[in-house]
């Protein structure tokens, strides 16, 4: 059975390791830091200018001068850091941050990246997206193996515009975890009872064993 | 001569014209110079290049400038949140400049700074990149970036001095210090003004060098955009 959203952030989880500065996208991928283990210390950083960055606030707690880059509210700690937005990206830029794990539309064999636009619809932005893959250590996605419309995003070439080129080194799905090593994509893990024709049914890339 | 003006509109005045590039510090509705995009809106200048992370959101922020019409092109990383700016810019009302955050950051960094360009990773290798040099520095491929300035800059800061030495709180600070030097007149508004020998000079953010004008603002709003709160003990 493919992995649920829960699933899968816990499954993401376990790439974050003990020391790690870590960068979290807007959506499913904030929902990992709810899985990280007691037993692993992992620094998280808002690029809109926070290092250690809490939970949530209790209801009646919330400041609005603190917030994350997903414009929620959030908690400091008492290792908590701010700084300005170069500050932020010159930590993202330089390779300080050891990982990040972001939300992808496609990604292919050879590690390029397409999350930040659908030709023909409106825009949003890319926002610090393409910083972070440009300059984070370790690129890890999450997301559906297949979109909402039945089409493949682990593919052989992006057709949508890239937020990096060869930048991705893993990518969690529903599915199972996948690494993306020589241009190529290889199977780390399954989840429970998805079978390797499964997932190649389901990607447009050759999926190697 | 004093910088501390008594109202936002008195600040203004001299500063803002028609077809000027404006630069408004925040991160969304975080650290936004409320009462300055108030008297921007009241002084009807028009045609506006804003420089600004974010468009607001409708009714709040850059978006009230949005209503009135009065900005034709932005340069931002992210405006996402707003309908208003959707609805102008797909009849082609207003221009849009999409920068990734970081590079939006270190243009404006660099604009302050007195560096014309740079080069970034960022955007190498995608649309980003179409039109601008490009340079390969120990074999990884690397894009020009130009420095920004603007005419006018309104910053957000929770303490200044008359001076203009600003101390910004937590994450309201974002874009405020690099948007302070690079505005050819930067407008400091504050929650409190204070004197000289009050702030501690060890823990200034932004030296008051890079400040022209500043006024204590009142009334902030101060609106959140994504309130979300945890249960207790969880």
């Amino acid at each position: 059975m493919a992995w649920s959203r829960n699933e899968m952030c816990a499954r993401a989880a376990k790439e974050l390791k003990d020391g790690y500065y870590v960068n979290l996208g807007i959506g499913m991928p904030t929902l990992v830091a709810n899985h990280i283990p007691e037993d692993v210390k992992v620094i998280l950083q808002s690029e809109n200018g926070m290092l250690g960055m809490g939970p949530f606030p209790i209801e009646g707690e919330e400041d609005p001068d603190l917030i994350n880059a997903g414009k929620q509210t959030i908690t400091a700690l008492p290792i908590t850091s701010y700084f300005s937005s170069a500050d932020s990206f010159g930590m993202i830029r330089g390779g300080h941050i050891d990982l990040s794990i972001l939300g992808a539309m496609q990604v292919a064999q050879n590690g390029d990246l397409a999350n930040w636009m659908i030709p023909g619809k409106m825009i949003k932005g890319m926002g610090g997206a393409m910083d972070l893959v440009a300059g984070v250590k370790k690129v890890v996605i999450l997301m559906e193996h297949v979109a909402k419309d039945g089409s493949a995003k682990l593919v052989s070439n992006c057709t949508l515009p890239l937020t990096g080129a060869k930048v991705v080194d893993m990518v969690i799905s529903d599915l199972g975890v996948f690494e993306i090593i020589n241009e190529s994509v290889k199977v780390i893990e399954l989840a429970s009872n998805v079978t390797l024709e499964e997932v190649r049914d389901k990607s447009e890339v050759v999926i190697r064993p | 001569m004093s910088k501390v003006y008594l109202n936002c509109k008195e600040a203004l005045k001299g500063t803002a014209f028609d077809g000027m590039t404006l630069m408004c510090g925040g991160f969304g509705l975080c650290g936004i110079p409320e009462r300055m995009i108030d008297a921007l809106k009241e002084s009807k200048i028009k045609n506006i290049t804003a420089i600004s992370n974010n468009a607001g959101i409708d009714g709040a922020g850059l978006g009230l400038l949005l209503e009135t019409k009065q900005i034709s092109k932005m340069i931002s990383s992210y405006v996402g949140e707003n309908k208003i700016f959707a609805e102008q810019y797909l009849n082609g009302e207003i221009e849009l400049e999409f920068n990734p955050q970081g590079t939006l950051a270190e243009r404006i960094r660099a604009g302050g700074a007195g560096i014309p360009a740079f080069y970034t990773p960022t955007g190498a290798g995608t649309k980003i990149s179409e039109g601008k040099e490009s340079r390969k520095f120990e074999g990884r491929e690397y894009i020009m970036e130009k420095g920004l300035r603007a005419d006018l800059s309104i910053v957000k800061a929770w303490k200044g001095d008359t001076e203009g030495n600003l101390i910004y709180k937590k994450t309201a600070r974002n874009f405020n210090p690099l948007m302070a030097t690079a505005g050819n007149v930067t407008i400091a508004e504050v929650e409190y003004l204070v004197e000289p020998g009050e702030l501690n000079a060890d823990q200034i953010h932004t030296p008051g060098i890079f400040i022209q004008r500043i006024i204590e603002g009142s009334h902030y709003d101060k609106r959140i955009e994504n309130l979300t709160t945890r249960k207790e003990n969880v």
